[in-house]
């Protein structure tokens, strides 16, 4: 019997080489961008962990992709893509922004709290959508959710130029190209308030959000009926429609609950660090990088803390490397070659799984 | 001079053997990553005739003929074919030396038409290849249709015919490639008795034409009837080959097995008690939205076993899903214990003491993923003592796996390994001693000895003959005739999605049941309760 | 401007806003039916929009950087098709893989090629209008305005809708594809190679990827621009699932599609005081409508997205 630490070695194994390569490829391209990789990511490093505000940094930049990290692995264990973490974002940033209006008088106690639930209500909503029509329709959530994130989008901007513009709602402004802010009670507090050695990092408790979202999901998937539903359902919807469990159910709930939490980043991002929402050409991305960090951190929450922290890393100490003189998208270009051996090594387990199958088939079979 | 006429003569015969042999497979052995499923078998095909591989599930028949059509290369061992000897690479070497196979999963593409299928890899061109022929592709299968009396039509889509006339395209195929030697892989899984006894005709036919015969297959009986020649293997090894007149069933089963094996179960004379499952002029519609089940109506009381006989594919597969309230009921009534269930989803059916083994293990029965344990609650998991207000409570789910594991006797090294690792009667020991925990009142078990070597299908005829025994009522539902006529009290036999009837066990023959299987009438003399 | 100009701008502009779409649509098409789900054609495009571009500066013929779009659009479905045919690996992760590494990668040559970040300059020559051979089309009575809009990636758009409909119909080869597309193993066991058959699928994938990118750098607005595929590659597919995997069909909803932004730009150029936003959404909410009304009778290829293992390892 192998013991735990086997058993999550095993698990890690694949992500683990994944990344080292995706590392490797990044050199590559260093090189032919004409530096040196050993002082690249030396900068690398340096930018994301040298100092502790430039860790706080790191912290701030990997909290929103803690949760759409959580919110696709959530969706994986119930057999679901989750594409749609970049719209369930939007629309937790913009509804964060409303209830922060409409409710600008209260007082930051209960300000905070509101904004965030209505943040992961929002983008709950949006996800369920994506989830009820599979559900009722059978219809693909890979499209649909791609389909929702840009109709998202558009939605947010025509929001941030109309509606919630600080042209419409303060009298005298002028039109911008981003909302009025959140209250200034509903602002997190940053973190170089409670430590002054993060100094100017713009960290905030966001953070501690983030770790509390992923303990409650391990809690959730892993020590509760629910979870236990939700994963039967994502390994073997045919068993569990007969044990009595409902793969319709199950499938409203989980993309639910994933949209919820990227609803959540969204929410945590505006109260937190942006404080506004602008009007934008492009997704936001964290929907995007969530899918690699849930994927290596295998679809598990401790393990998406894990590899958040990895690709907040890839992200702060881009910039230090962009003052070393290297393109900062080398840091995609390593994220999109671990993404591709992740989706390759995805099989080599499956090949090793499938030997061992085989094997003991054909032996029981005798 | 005698003893040189003798060699002479023992030389000739070793040479006319030798020229005989349409095939010789020498010494095949072949070794997947840790199990032996071919073991230096030697295996022959002499011209004409028909040669049937037997063995039980897993003996190791499908992959030595799958080496023979190349689609597995031996570890070692050597394939000769007319004399000659030939490593086939692929099945394209083995249709080019003239070898067909007809796969026990058709391997047709339901879209397309009968033509289409047939020619496919092979198809007529002009325009330098650039165009299909589809008129000589139909011409050229209307042909060969004629000239070995299987009749079809080219232009019918797969997906709108028979199962039988799909065997049919699946023989023209290989003899469109020109096969000499024709494969067939457990022929007659899908056909009722009487398309079986066609089936015999055909094949006799095409041995007339001059082809050669490989027939796999675990039945006994087609086996004794459309054979000239047997090789019995047993755990990738050959026991035997034998003439088929020169055996009987009875041998044959001992040489499968390796044991003397019960042909028949013991079962007691019970009387049946109160009706347990009323089922009422169902209708049901399948996944494409045609009828299934057509108006149904029978019931089963308690301490006896109801069977559900037919060919696969009249509506079995609705009826049960139904049953289990995975399927909607278009009209009609299921009562179980009184409870009218028509509408009810799955898990308050199983509420009422509903057991099911699903026909698919491996799809419906098991998470595979999930542990021994993790599966031995499904359905019950938000049940005291294994949650509580939706906390899971995993120290007692363990400690029921455990006691269960005991019970009945599941091989497995404790209740941590994945049901994946199981194997398959073992996984099919997980899900009846999941069911059977609660008690049902009803036991729905459909085809729960499929894939099942001898020993585990003894252990699943025994659990229901005891839940018979209990006073519970048993619905079985099962394509295998021996089965039936050895548990069931009473048999009723669907056809197209009607009951064509119900007959008492001790009224039922093989005879009887093959006609009501293919939908035909008994008569007046045959029919009895 | 008279109705019947207003007309003929706005068809001609459908056309030449379908244009990428079909492109792009046709590469879903064959990828698909052969059973290989492709969600990184954007990423592809987003590749062959930036070689043409590339190898138009480096070059000065247009021609050659259609080429290279072409080239490149291959060696990236190449990845994909390694990916996923022969590890076997999850299609749709392979294609979010693709779509990154080709924003990545674009956005990383742009700033090591050109310096900047955000856009390439304008090529010297490009294929934004009707080619000169073709100019004869213009003088047809009320129609030949429309041809004098057309670029050529118009012409080569509808000719290999054509083209792909005879191919996938009426060839051997076509039979073959959708054999596997359905019943992999069916077509394996008539020696027909699966992986081979996947491969040449996906590669042409790739090929009309990066040719529908082509169209929309060089072929529309001269030069290439981070984020100027804004999810056409999507769309393309959604106009595939619409027009149930049918080279027609897609062509159809691709010209749908094309049809409701060009109304969306005339709205605006015109100032009707519709928001722009919810005009930019259209496609994505038909495309959901059309998934939910559709869904019931379009059938994808049986093995759609289902990786395939041969007999034995």
């Amino acid at each position: 019997m192998k013991t735990r630490f086997e058993k999550i070695w095993d698990s890690f194994r694949l992500p683990i080489f994944a990344v080292i390569l995706g590392f490797v490829v990044g050199a590559i391209c260093i090189v032919i961008a004409g530096s040196n990789p050993l002082v690249a990511y030396a900068a690398l490093f340096q930018g994301s962990l040298g100092s502790i505000t430039s860790f706080g940094e790191t912290l701030y930049k990997m909290t929103p992709i803690v949760f759409t990290g959580l919110s696709v692995a959530l969706a994986f264990r119930c057999g679901l893509f989750n594409i749609g973490a970049e719209g369930q974002y939007i629309a937790g940033s913009i509804v964060a922004i409303v209830t922060g209006w409409v409710f600008k008088d209260m007082p930051g106690i209960i300000l905070i709290p509101m904004i965030l639930i209505m943040g992961i209500i929002a983008g709950g909503i949006w996800g369920g959508i994506a989830g009820y029509l599979k559900a009722r329709f059978g219809v693909h959530e890979v499209i649909t959710t791609i389909m929702l994130n840009y109709i998202a989008l558009h939605t947010s901007n025509y929001l941030v130029r109309t509606v919630l513009n600080p042209e419409t709602l303060i009298p005298g402004s002028i039109r911008e190209a981003f909302t009025v802010s959140v209250p200034e009670q509903a602002k997190l507090i940053k973190l170089n308030a409670i430590l002054p050695q993060f100094t100017y990092s713009s960290a905030h408790i966001g953070i501690f959000i983030a770790i509390a979202a992923a303990i409650f999901i391990y809690f959730l998937l892993f020590k509760t009926t629910v979870g236990y539903e939700i994963r039967s359902v994502g390994l073997s919807p045919d068993a569990a429609e007969y044990g009595g469990i409902s793969k319709q159910k199950n499938t409203i709930l989980a993309m639910f609950l994933a949209g919820g939490l990227s609803g959540l980043a969204g929410a945590v991002q505006v109260t937190g660090l942006i404080y506004s929402v602008n009007q934008v050409s492009m997704l936001p991305g964290y929907g995007f990088t969530g899918i690699s960090v849930a994927l290596v951190g295998v679809n598990h929450p401790l393990g998406v803390l894990a590899s958040g922290l990895l690709f907040g890393i890839l992200d702060n100490g881009a910039r230090q490397m962009q003052l070393a003189g290297i393109p900062k998208e080398i840091t995609g270009i390593i994220q999109a070659v671990i993404l591709i051996f992740i989706a390759g090594e995805l099989i080599v387990k499956f090949i090793s799984d499938r030997n061992k199958k085989k094997a003991i088939k054909s032996k029981e079979v005798e | 001079m005698e003893s040189l006429d003798l060699t002479l003569e023992y030389v000739m015969k070793g040479l006319v053997l030798r020229l005989s042999n349409v095939i010789e497979m020498k010494e095949i052995t072949k070794i997947f990553p840790g199990v032996v499923a071919n073991d230096k078998v030697n295996f022959s095909l002499e011209k004409g005739e028909i040669h049937v591989l037997l063995g039980e599930n897993g003996a190791g028949k499908t992959t030595l003929m799958n080496i023979l059509y190349g689609l597995y290369q031996p570890t070692s061992g050597d394939i000769y074919v007319n004399g000659e000897k030939n490593a086939i690479k692929s099945p394209t070497t083995a249709i080019k030396l003239g070898i067909g196979m007809v796969h026990q999963h058709f391997m047709l593409v339901q879209p397309f038409t009968i033509a289409e299928n047939i020619v496919l890899g092979n198809e007529p061109a002009k325009a330098g290849g650039f165009r299909i022929d589809m008129k000589t592709a139909i011409d050229n299968v209307q042909k060969i249709s004629d000239e070995f009396g299987l009749a079809v039509d080219p232009n019918i889509k797969i997906q709108d015919i028979s199962v039988g006339m799909q065997q049919r395209v699946e023989i023209l195929k290989a003899l469109y490639r020109g096969a000499e030697i024709l494969i067939l892989d457990e022929p007659t899984a899908v056909l009722t008795p009487q398309e079986i006894d066609e089936l015999g005709d055909i094949l006799k036919n095409l041995t007339k034409e001059g082809k050669s015969i490989i027939l796999i297959t675990h039945k006994l009986k087609e086996v004794l009837s459309m054979s000239d020649r047997i090789t019995v293997i047993r755990r990738g090894q050959v026991v035997d080959t034998l003439n088929t007149s020169e055996t009987d069933a009875d041998s044959l089963a001992e040489l499968m097995v390796g044991r003397k094996v019960k042909l028949t179960s013991d079962r007691t004379e019970k009387q049946a008690g109160s009706v347990i499952l009323s089922v009422k002029n169902l209708k049901i519609k399948d996944s494409r939205k045609l009828e299934a089940i057509r108006d149904v109506s029978f019931d089963v009381r308690a301490g006896e076993i109801l069977a559900i006989a037919g060919v696969d594919g009249n509506g079995q597969r609705e009826l049960v899903e139904a049953l289990n309230g995975l399927r909607k009921i278009e009209s009609g009534q299921v009562l179980i214990s009184n409870v009218d269930t028509t509408h009810l989803h799955t898990k308050d059916i199983n509420e009422i003491g509903v057991g099911h083994i699903p026909e698919d293990r491996q799809k419906r029965g098991l998470v595979m993923e999930y542990t021994l344990a993790e599966n031995m609650i499904l359905g019950y998991h938000k049940k005291a003592p294994f949650s509580k207000n939706g906390i899971m409570n995993y120290p007692e789910v363990h400690k029921h796996a455990k006691k269960l594991i005991t019970e009945f006797d599941i091989r497995t090294p404790n209740e941590n390994v994945k049901a994946k690792s199981l194997s398959g009667g073992n996984q099919q020991k997980v899900i009846i001693a999941r069911e059977f925990y609660i008690n049902p009142q009803l036991l729905i078990a459909a085809q729960p000895t499929r894939g099942l070597d001898v020993g585990s299908i003894e252990f699943v005829h025994k659990r229901l003959l005891e839940q018979r025994e209990n006073n519970k009522a048993v619905l079985l539902v099962s394509l295998e005739l021996d089965e039936v006529l050895g548990l069931a009290d009473r048999i009723a036999v669907i056809y197209q999605g009607k009951i064509v009837g119900i007959l008492d066990a001790k009224d039922a023959t093989e005879r009887k049941l093959g006609i009501m299987m293919a939908g035909g009438q008994l008569g007046e003399g045959d029919v009895s309760a | 401007m008279a109705e019947g100009a207003i007309v003929i701008a706005v068809i001609a502009s459908a056309l030449r806003l379908a244009t990428p779409l079909i492109l792009a649509a046709l590469g879903g098409v064959f990828s698909e039916r052969s059973g290989v789900v492709n969600i990184g054609l954007e990423g592809i495009m987003i590749i062959g929009a930036f070689f043409a571009v590339l190898f138009t500066h480096i070059t000065g013929n247009p021609w050659l950087g259609v080429v290279a779009a072409m080239v490149f659009g291959i060696l990236t479905a190449a990845i994909l098709a390694f990916l996923a045919i022969n590890l076997r690996g999850n299609q749709v992760i392979a294609g979010v893989a693709i779509n990154l590494l080709a924003v990545s990668l674009s956005a990383f040559l742009l700033e090591l090629i050109w310096q900047r970040s955000g856009a390439t300059p304008s090529v010297p020559v490009a294929l934004t209008t009707n080619p000169k051979a073709l100019e004869f089309l213009e003088k047809i009575p009320v129609l030949g305005d429309l041809f004098s809009k057309f670029t050529p990636f118009v012409y080569i758009a509808f000719i290999l809708v054509g083209v792909t409909y005879y191919v996938l119909f009426k060839t051997p080869l076509g039979l073959r594809i959708r054999a596997v597309g359905e019943h992999p193993r069916a077509a394996e066991t008539v020696g027909i190679s699966v992986y081979k058959t996947r491969w040449l699928c996906v590669l042409l994938s790739g090929l009309l990827a990066g040719l529908a990118g082509a169209s929309l750098s060089i072929g529309t607005i001269s030069l290439f621009r981070e984020g100027m595929i804004a999810g056409q590659g999507f769309i393309a597919l959604a106009a595939m699932i619409f027009g149930k995997w049918h080279p027609v069909g897609a062509m159809l909803a691709c010209l749908f599609f094309g049809l409701t932004s060009a109304i969306q730009i005339l709205a605006q150029t015109i100032g009707i005081a519709w928001a722009p936003e919810f005009l930019l959404m259209i496609p994505y909410v038909a495309t959901i409508i059309a998934l939910v009304g559709v869904v019931g009778k379009a059938v994808a290829p049986a093995s759609d997205g289902l990786p395939y293992e041969k007999g034995e390892k």
